[in-house]
Order: structure tokens, then C-alpha cells, then sequence
């Protein structure tokens, strides 16, 4: 089976995406992540205005077999959250870098988009 | 423990269906999703790969005895083709475990078949030869796990999807089946022992196959294959009870009052843990299995602790799931009799905040 695994997103070897957009970056969970779990139902996501830690958990994702938490792959304030998630969970299965996203931020140090995994690591990484 | 393999495992893992360890056996657990396969079952029809559920068969002049003593429902009640839920209880009414009995149909080589659950077989086996014993009665034990194959063919769709491969002479038959009987059938040229029973509140066949030649009648099925995600899901929609989960001997002993099946226990039989359950019966129990659906979001799962509305932990959570059904957050717990009546206000522990909760009536879902 072959995830999806965008050029443009850095990765948590915990399957969160980052990605960057003008001034802000972009969080979600990666293809693998969604298949892994299975139907979500329910999106626990922190709100505008509060603050993330890069490697400490933001929020909680349920589907119907599992629960896991999310970890931030980097640190900041979140400006915006993806309220669609909240009548319709299953945007994270069914487009996970797209509609399905979760968080914007503006994060603190730009450089911390670097540690994360690149595509061919994080590709090596679920194979 | 090495894990055991259903004998379609690779059929399995050919379509890319993954997997999880149940009761000791690597089973699927996904082929689509849930959701996908959980609708089938509701609204057409799915099939099961549900070879992890143990095959005992028991024969000779005192078989129905040693199972009359052995389960909690009479035995004596069943004719040939035939069969019944019961409970296998200890000397203290506590349940070992749920099972089906069949008293088999004339043209099956032994007299009576129960199915234990995942894991169960070998230690129901040693139950059942170790009372033989004695009690000096004069029956064949056989432990069938590894020779037999079990499918579920479930849904409103499943007879005729069952009728298509069958042979011409057999279909009446089918058609005719009540709940809870059974028949051997041709299925693509296959004996099967074909019972109208299941576990999933829907109509529907479970099918017991010589494991060499499952995959023969596996693949006879145009059908949505189902995992045991979805069977999990199905079962706690209508409040049917999971061995070792829902009643478990060392982690959560209950007896079958207590867990909601009281309607398998003949007392007027003998058999090991009547007297007890006499006892519970009379003076009638403290805690039963009760249904409840979350208000608030999230998903009740088990393990979770039930509260009053003052914050005292009255339950914990032995099942619960988002049902797909009803959209809804839905779970069972042990809870105090007074809680029994549905539309008690609860509380349940989602990782550490409470959750407003509500009992409800089983099953979640009428059929």
C-alpha cells in the first residue's frame, strides 16, 4: 500500500504534516495516519490564540477504533483552526494535507521546520 | 503466545486488509473501514472471516448430559438442527464464557457442536474432558478449532446472496430456516453446516466450513468482506455481550444476571453454578449491565470510569464505540440497579473531563 506523501510538508515520525504557507504554517496528520486509524469521528483541536509546543500534544483524534493524541511538530501561537472538522471529522480521512487539515500557526523559530523529517525520510520511515 | 492464522489469512492480506491479535488468533480487523463495512451489514450484506470462534464437538449416548450439565439453557429443549445461546458458568454462577450449542442435524458425523470464543477452545475442551471424567459419562470430546473454518454471511440481503451458490435442492431448506437452526448445505460444491444465527442483530447465516476448502466458499460470495472492527461495532449497536470484555472470570467476574442474559439460564436443570445462581436470582443483583450514550462529545471506550453527578465513580466502561448507525457515542457499563432506567443522567472520564451522559435501553437499536 502506498501513502501520499507531499513534497512541500515536513513530518513528526508521529505522522503530523507541517507545512509552510506565506506567514504561517500549517499542521495536520499524514495520509498513513488517517489509514491507521481509520473512520475519525471526533477532532479535539486547541483554540486561536493558544500556544503550541513543538513534540508536546495539541489536541486528541478519535475514529472509531482508536484514540490518539496530536503532537505539534513545531512551536507558536495558532491563528486559525479548521472548524469544518467538527460537524465533519472525516475530512482528515478523506483529504489529509488538504480539507482536512487542523491548525494554522505563526510560529517562533523558523529553523525548527528544518529538524523535522523530509518527505524521503519520513517515506522511509512508514515503508 | 505465536499467534494463529485463520486458514484464509493470505486471501486476507492479498486485498490489503489489516490485522489485529484477538484472543491469541491474527485476524482482520479492516478490509475498507468501519464505517463502509458496518453499512453493508445494516443495509445489505457483509461477509466475516469469524475462524477464531472455537468448534468442540461432542458425541455419544451421554453427550446431551455432559453439555445439560455443563451450560446454563436446556439442552434437552434442542432437536436435531437446532441450537441455543448459553452460558458456561462456574460453581459460583460466575460466566466463563458465552457460547452457541447445537444439537446437529442428523447427516453431521458427531451429536452436538458448541462454539467457544477466540481462545477458548483448549481450556473448554479440558472442561468438558475433565467432567466426562468425572462424572463417568460416555462421550467423545473433540477439539474441532483448527479443522473448521466459521464465516458470518450478515445483512437484510444475506439470504439471497447465501442462495446463489447453493445447490438447487437445498435452497427451500435455507429459506426455511428459523433462527437458531440449522442444516448441512452444498455451497459450491462444499458441505457447510449452514445455521441462521449471528452477531450482529441483523438476519443472516454463520457457516461452518472444512478449513482445506474455505477459500473455495469464501470467494463464491460477491459480498462486502467485513472485519472484526465492524463486528465490534454491529454487536455493541444491539448490546450483545464480548467474552473477556463485557464479563471476564479473573478481570471482571460477572454472572449472567448481572450481565443482561438471564434468558439463558434454566433452573430447572442441573448444571455447575445453578445453585448459586438460584441464590442471585431470589435475592437479585446489585449491578447490571447497563446501556448509555455519551451527550456531550467523544468516545466512551473501555476502562472509562461512569460517575454520579456528584462526581462518585459508580462504573467503569466495558465496551463502548461511536455507533455508525446513529451517529451517536454509545457504551455499556456496569451500574447500580437504580441506574437501570433509561434516561439517568451520568457522568463518564474522557481523559480526565467528565462527560455528560445518559442510560438508555438496550439495544441502541431496535430490530
Amino acid at each position: 500500500m502506498s501513502f501520499e506523501i507531499p513534497d512541500d510538508c515536513r513530518f513528526l515520525d508521529s505522522h503530523e504534516w507541517a507545512r509552510r504557507e506565506d506567514s504561517t504554517v500549517r499542521i495536520g496528520v499524514s495520509d498513513f495516519a488517517q489509514d491507521e486509524l481509520g473512520d475519525v469521528v471526533f477532532v479535539e483541536l486547541p483554540a486561536e490564540g493558544d500556544a503550541v509546543t513543538a513534540g508536546e500534544d495539541f489536541g486528541v483524534i478519535e475514529s472509531i477504533k482508536a484514540v490518539s493524541d496530536l503532537y505539534a511538530p513545531v512551536s507558536g501561537t495558532v491563528v486559525a483552526v479548521n472548524d469544518d472538522l467538527v460537524d465533519a471529522p472525516e475530512l482528515v480521512n478523506e483529504d489529509p494535507y488538504g480539507d482536512g487539515w487542523m491548525v494554522d500557526v505563526e510560529i517562533d523559530d523558523e529553523s525548527e521546520l528544518d529538524g523535522l523529517l523530509s518527505p524521503d525520510e519520513y517515506d522511509d520511515q512508514i515503508a | 503466545m505465536t499467534g494463529r492464522t485463520p486458514p484464509l489469512h493470505a486471501v486476507h492480506e492479498d486485498v490489503g486488509a489489516k490485522f489485529t491479535d484477538f484472543g491469541g488468533w491474527e485476524m482482520p480487523v479492516e478490509f475498507d473501514s468501519i464505517r463502509t463495512e458496518h453499512a453493508a451489514v445494516r443495509e445489505s450484506a457483509g461477509i466475516f472471516d469469524v475462524s477464531h470462534m472455537g468448534e468442540i464437538e461432542v458425541s455419544g449416548p451421554d453427550a446431551e448430559t455432559l453439555l445439560q450439565r455443563l451450560t446454563t439453557n436446556d439442552v434437552t429443549a434442542l432437536d436435531p438442527g437446532q441450537a441455543q445461546y448459553a452460558m458456561i458458568t462456574d460453581e459460583d454462577g460466575i460466566v466463563l464464557d458465552d457460547t452457541v450449542v447445537y444439537n446437529l442435524p442428523a447427516d453431521r458425523d458427531a451429536d452436538y457442536l458448541f462454539i467457544p470464543n477466540a481462545g477458548h477452545d483448549g481450556q473448554m475442551y479440558d472442561r468438558w474432558v475433565d467432567h466426562r471424567d468425572e462424572w463417568e459419562l460416555d462421550a467423545t470430546v473433540e477439539n474441532r478449532t483448527d479443522d473448521y473454518a466459521m464465516l458470518a454471511l450478515q445483512g437484510p440481503e444475506a439470504e439471497e446472496r447465501l442462495l446463489d451458490p447453493v445447490a438447487d435442492g437445498q435452497r427451500t431448506a435455507i429459506c426455511d430456516l428459523s433462527r437458531f437452526a440449522a442444516i448441512t448445505a452444498t455451497i459450491a460444491g462444499v458441505d457447510c453446516l449452514v445455521a441462521r444465527t449471528g452477531y450482529t442483530g441483523e438476519d443472516g447465516f454463520e457457516l461452518i466450513v472444512p478449513a482445506a476448502e474455505v477459500e473455495t466458499v469464501w470467494n463464491e460470495f460477491d459480498c462486502q468482506p467485513c472485519g472484526l472492527g465492524a463486528r465490534d461495532t454491529l454487536r455493541i449497536e444491539m448490546g450483545f455481550l464480548l467474552s473477556g470484555q463485557d464479563f471476564d472470570p479473573e478481570d471482571n467476574p460477572r454472572n449472567p444476571y448481572e450481565a443482561g442474559v438471564g434468558f439463558t439460564i434454566k433452573l430447572d436443570t442441573e448444571f455447575v453454578g445453578r445453585d448459586a445462581l438460584e441464590r442471585v436470582d431470589a435475592e437479585g443483583v446489585e449491578e447490571k449491565l447497563t446501556g448509555f450514550r455519551l451527550v456531550d462529545r467523544g468516545v466512551p471506550r473501555q476502562g472509562y470510569t461512569v460517575q454520579d453527578l456528584d462526581g462518585e465513580a459508580i462504573g467503569s466502561v466495558t465496551s463502548g464505540t461511536m455507533s455508525p448507525t446513529l451517529d451517536k457515542p454509545i457504551g455499556l457499563a456496569y451500574l447500580p440497579v437504580e441506574y437501570r432506567s433509561p434516561g439517568v443522567n451520568v457522568q463518564v472520564i474522557v481523559r480526565g473531563e467528565p462527560k455528560k451522559a445518559q442510560t438508555q435501553a438496550l439495544p441502541f437499536l431496535d430490530r
